[in-house]
């Protein structure tokens, strides 16, 4: 696809998502909203496992780190939630770049470990540390922002809300991966004694990677919480770093589109056609399985391998 | 399944084709049906209580040809997996997609806590099977019954039974590190002591614990019992370990409303046999309604009704009995509410009324686990007729302490 | 808060029972070990698989197995048959595409967890503990479960064994030759393709019976799957991946942490497994006994 036609492309798809709530009941907005907060936070892990090649098992610490903050903030200090958000982004910045020094000293699966570690030692903190989490009640009470007095309350206005500052994340995020950092990012994923040789920081590029994507994760998080009003340690389990994970490889690491779209076909199966198949977690794993089989490279990449196969073979019958 | 052609119609338009593949037939609802939800856990580590809720429900309802107060009645469940994120989103599916007028459940106080500023948006009258005690206590929701109990409202009565029946005087304590063992010890706690008991040791460990060795191994033996605050698999396990240790012939066990539930029985061995436990039902109830519901239960599945199936066919009855009130006009919430918190019921747990916060008030039992034709079951021994929330303590005086907690009540007898 | 520690009672009951949770943990864990040795696959099903031996064990215990030994063993073949289809008819696929083997490992382990859910229910199911080991052992006033001493022996008797074969076995002579360099070993005419084959299934078979073996500590139940597969990954990752002896280590060392630190430091409880992992890892990525960065 030229770049005039993909941006026509991404111009008619905003539209068309834009006009959604004029026409979509309440419940498919909702629906709609959840997959761009998951869609975003996965985009965000996607930078480390895609574009640096690290596979992190602990991403959902992010979300929760801005999450929580952001809630307390809202509770405990008399700041709104709009006004907390960049503290808790702030906080998000430092964690993620505590955690990434800390990750950073191994690769491979002493990262994934390190990455997983890191986060159950989170999770356990949201658990135990009482006197700010309140442990297993979770955090309640809270309240979504009114940027310049509009009411987010009703669920087109926070659909539309959260589709702009997805947007723009989105966008922001893909030209990251296209300037000459992105292209030193994966210079250090393909080949990273050549970068090291040819006088670029590996570290120090993939530590700036992991901060990144621990950034935009928590933009994700504030987005969650202004969504639920509410946040549980469940949302910073190895079961949610999992999903995260598992929705970037399933759409195709290491491409724009890819985590965005494993991401909602992840919600869509989760929140959706669970109410209609019992067995939806073996259907979840099912699916997983095929594209492994199938695409193995992600549903996104392989979708458009086959689509050029099929192009081919219709030019030489 | 059930959806409105017109909302089926804006739906279709918003998924843009891609969710239409999916849906399944239309029907068209019909007016005058009543919507109940059922927000319950059928997947994931807490599926066996949660799958017992649905089939109670199921029950409560076929029964009565889903028809309650004259109108007909359409379930719609919501399964959480467990988990409170997820059971928000649900929630919202049966809200606004089925168009429930009154949810039964969630499950577990996590899942509660999520939706409970949903409910209060929606005005969606509730019915709780999840024992946060703050729900109806001091944060509670106006939409909001439980006909269930809280966390502490059986173990209040334990503690008395330990004290005045069994005359014991030095206890050990346990549960999950979660806030349903903190809650539950804390009230079992409060009443031990201040009728002049001393809780000399009590341990909290973490969820995902696949051994309790490290705890058995620091039990003092020179105490008169333990009392276990488990639910689900963890309680089972502890206790197979504690007697893997030679314990029980030194140390008493008593236990929660979910320690020696009928669901942990079915699979339990002789070394469940004689332990005490509290709790507001017992499938041996011998009242009328609980043999008949008891016997249907057993002989559809196989095994014995426990907590979770005697929950929601709890709150069935007191649905049935708030709509004969108000002749099942239901879309008159604040009526319907009101009638809801005025019911009197009489159940399979017994009689049933609530308090001003919107919790039950009823008897709780201390129970034995007896062997009887082959299974093992727990016998009542002794009944506390209508136990509210505040046990004995005048509500305005209880609801001025902080909520039980870890740390409140302080454990000041603890013996290193 | 260290009082305890001057209690002798408390000292050598810890002790057992941190030797008892480390043998259990090499059972989890050997193969684990092994097969991301060999074939560098983290296998995220080994937690599943170690659940579906528990349950395969409820089940021929049930249907009239005579004793829990050869329960353990009818269960590990049957997990490492389906340990072999997997890595035939899957893995295979998958040479190097370490995302695909995350991807599929997990999604694998739904399909193994909710299946578990569908046949066996969700209510946990004991295992009994052999009539012979079910009374505790009593010596000088110091009272431990017997079943846990045999497990202790059992983990040395399946390390030794291991062991031996690795070293000692032409088999062993050839996963060696894989683990060290496996272009080199392809290049001399060993079979590596079999030879993944045989690891993966002598991987699956001893997390299976090590399921069985369990059983009667930790019984079967919905989540023992997510519950192991942690403790797996950790145990292997602090004694160093693709070394047996790390494993072996690793798992005591885990059993004594968590052992004596929930008890020590019960507020710590929720993390005590995880902060050690951190500080190895950090300071020393190939973790205490590998030879190669993870």
């Amino acid at each position: 696809m030229t770049s005039a036609r993909r941006s026509i492309a991404i111009g008619v798809l905003l539209l068309v998502a834009a006009l959604v709530p004029l026409v979509a009941g309440d419940y498919y907005v909702n629906l709609l909203s959840q997959m761009m907060i998951a869609a975003l936070l996965a985009a965000s892990l996607n930078l480390l496992v895609g574009y640096a090649g690290l596979t992190s098992l602990g991403h959902a610490s992010f979300l929760g780190v801005a999450a929580y903050s952001s809630a307390w903030l809202n509770l405990h200090s008399g700041l709104g939630p709009l006004a907390s958000a960049p503290l808790a982004l702030l906080g998000t910045l430092l964690v993620a770049a505590v955690f990434g020094w800390i990750a950073l000293r191994a690769s491979g699966l002493g990262f994934l470990m390190l990455t997983l570690a890191l986060s159950q030692v989170l999770w356990g903190l949201a658990y135990r540390w009482v006197g700010v989490t309140e442990g297993d009640n979770g955090l309640r009470g809270l309240t979504r922002p009114q940027p310049l007095g509009l009411d987010l309350d009703s669920a087109a206005a926070f659909y539309w809300m959260a589709l702009l500052v997805v947007t723009i994340a989105l966008g922001l995020i893909a030209l990251l991966v296209r300037s000459p950092f992105g292209a030193a990012l994966r210079g250090t994923r393909d080949q990273p004694r050549r970068m090291s040789a040819l006088g670029y920081d590996v570290w120090l590029i993939r530590w700036l990677t992991f901060v990144m994507a621990g950034f935009w994760a928590g933009v994700a998080g504030v987005l969650y919480i202004w969504y639920h009003q509410y946040i549980h340690p469940s949302s910073l389990s190895l079961q949610a770093s999992a999903e995260v994970l598992l929705a970037v490889i399933a759409g195709g690491a290491g491409t724009l589109a890819g985590p965005v779209v494993g991401a909602v076909v992840v919600v869509f199966l989760k929140n959706f056609v669970s109410s209609y198949v019992e067995r939806w977690n073996m259907l979840l794993g099912i699916v997983f399985l095929l594209i492994v089989l199938f695409l193995p490279e992600g549903l996104v990449p392989g979708v458009k391998r086959l689509l050029t196969r099929l192009r081919s073979g219709a030019l030489r019958p | 399944m059930s959806i409105g052609r017109r909302q089926f119609i804006r739906a279709g338009g918003a998924a843009g084709g891609a969710a239409l593949l999916a849906m399944p037939a239309i029907t068209r609802a019909q007016s005058s049906t009543i919507r109940i939800g059922l927000m319950t856990v059928k997947t994931g580590p807490l599926a066996s209580g949660g799958i017992d809720m649905e089939r109670a429900l199921v029950m409560y309802l076929k029964e009565r040809n889903y028809m309650l107060a004259g109108r007909k009645v359409e379930l719609f469940v919501g399964d959480s997996a467990g988990v409170p994120a997820t059971a928000r989103t649900k929630l919202q599916e049966l809200v606004e997609k089925n168009k429930i007028h009154v949810m039964i459940g969630p499950l577990d106080a996590g899942s509660a806590l999520a939706v409970d500023d949903y409910i209060r948006a929606q005005s969606l009258p509730t019915l709780s099977v999840a024992a946060a005690e703050d729900m109806t206590q001091r944060k509670p929701n106006p939409w909001f019954v439980r006909g269930t109990s809280t966390s502490s409202q059986c173990s209040h009565a334990m503690a008395d039974y330990c004290t005045k029946t069994l005359k014991w005087k030095r206890m050990a304590l346990i549960a999950d590190d979660i806030a349903y063992g903190h809650e539950m010890l804390a009230g079992f706690q409060r009443v031990f002591e201040e009728n002049g008991g001393r809780i000399v040791q009590k341990f909290f460990s973490p969820l995902a614990v696949p051994d309790y060795g490290t705890y058995l191994a620091q039990l003092k033996t020179n105490i008169d019992g333990i009392f276990l605050g488990f639910a689900g698999s963890n309680g089972f396990r502890y206790l197979r370990q504690f007697n893997e240790y030679g314990l029980s012939s030194k140390v008493a066990v008593v236990g929660g409303m979910t320690a020696l539930d009928e669901s942990v029985l079915r699979n339990m061995g002789d070394e469940a046999l004689g332990i005490l436990t509290a709790c507001w039902y017992s499938a041996e109830l011998a009242n009328p309604l609980n043999k008949a519901f008891a016997a249907n239960f057993r002989s559809e599945f196989k095994y014995d009704p426990g907590f979770y199936a005697a929950a929601t066919y709890v709150e069935g009855a007191v649905l049935e009995t708030a709509l004969k009130s108000v002749d099942g006009r239901i879309e008159d919430k604040v009526a319907f509410m009101k009638a809801l918190r005025a019911t009197k019921a009489f159940t399979v747990r017994g009689p049933v009324a609530f308090d001003d916060h919107g919790n039950v008030v009823g008897d709780v039992f201390i129970r034995k686990v007896e062997r009887k034709e082959g299974r093992l079951v727990n016998t009542v021994q002794y009944t506390y007729p209508s136990v509210s929330q505040f046990w004995t303590y005048p509500p305005a005086e209880f609801l001025k302490n902080p909520v039980y907690s870890r740390d409140y009540p302080p454990a000041r007898n603890l013996e290193p | 808060m260290f009082a305890q520690l001057g209690n002798a009672n408390f000292v050598v009951i810890q002790t057992l029972n941190s030797l008892a949770l480390g043998g259990l943990l090499f059972l989890l864990a050997a193969g684990f070990s092994l097969i991301f040795g060999l074939m560098r696959i983290a296998n995220l099903t080994h937690g599943s698989l170690f659940m579906l031996g528990a349950y395969l064990g409820v089940t021929l215990l049930s249907l009239g197995v005579p004793n829990l030994w050869l329960a353990a063993l009818l269960a590990g073949l049957a997990t490492a048959l389906m340990g072999g289809l997997f890595e035939r008819l899957v893995l295979r696929r998958l040479p190097g595409n370490s995302q695909g083997q995350v991807l599929v490992t997990l999604g694998v382990s739904f399909i193994v967890a909710d299946l578990c859910l569908m046949l066996w229910g969700g209510d946990p199911i004991p295992i009994a503990t052999p009539a012979f080991l079910r009374a505790p052992l009593q010596v000088a006033g110091f009272v431990f479960p017997t079943y846990r001493l045999a497990v202790i022996v059992l983990a040395v008797i399946v390390g030794i064994g291991l062991h031996a074969l690795i070293e000692r076995t032409r088999l062993g002579a050839m996963i060696r030759a894989g683990v060290d360099d496996p272009q080199m070993a392809r290049a001399v005419g060993i079979p590596v393709s079999r030879l993944f084959t045989v690891v993966f299934c002598l991987g699956a078979g001893i997390a299976g019976a090590g399921g069985v073996i369990g059983g009667p500590i930790l019984s079967a139940y919905a989540g023992l799957d997510a519950d192991m597969l942690p403790l797996a990954l950790i145990v292997v990752i602090l004694g160093g991946v693709g070394s047996l002896v790390g494993a072996f280590v690793g798992s005591f060392i885990i059993g004594f942490i968590y052992t004596f630190g929930t008890a020590l430091l019960p507020d710590l409880a929720y993390v005590i497994l995880f902060l050690p992992m951190i500080i190895v890892i950090a300071f020393r990525p190939t973790g205490l006994f590998g030879r190669m960065s993870a």
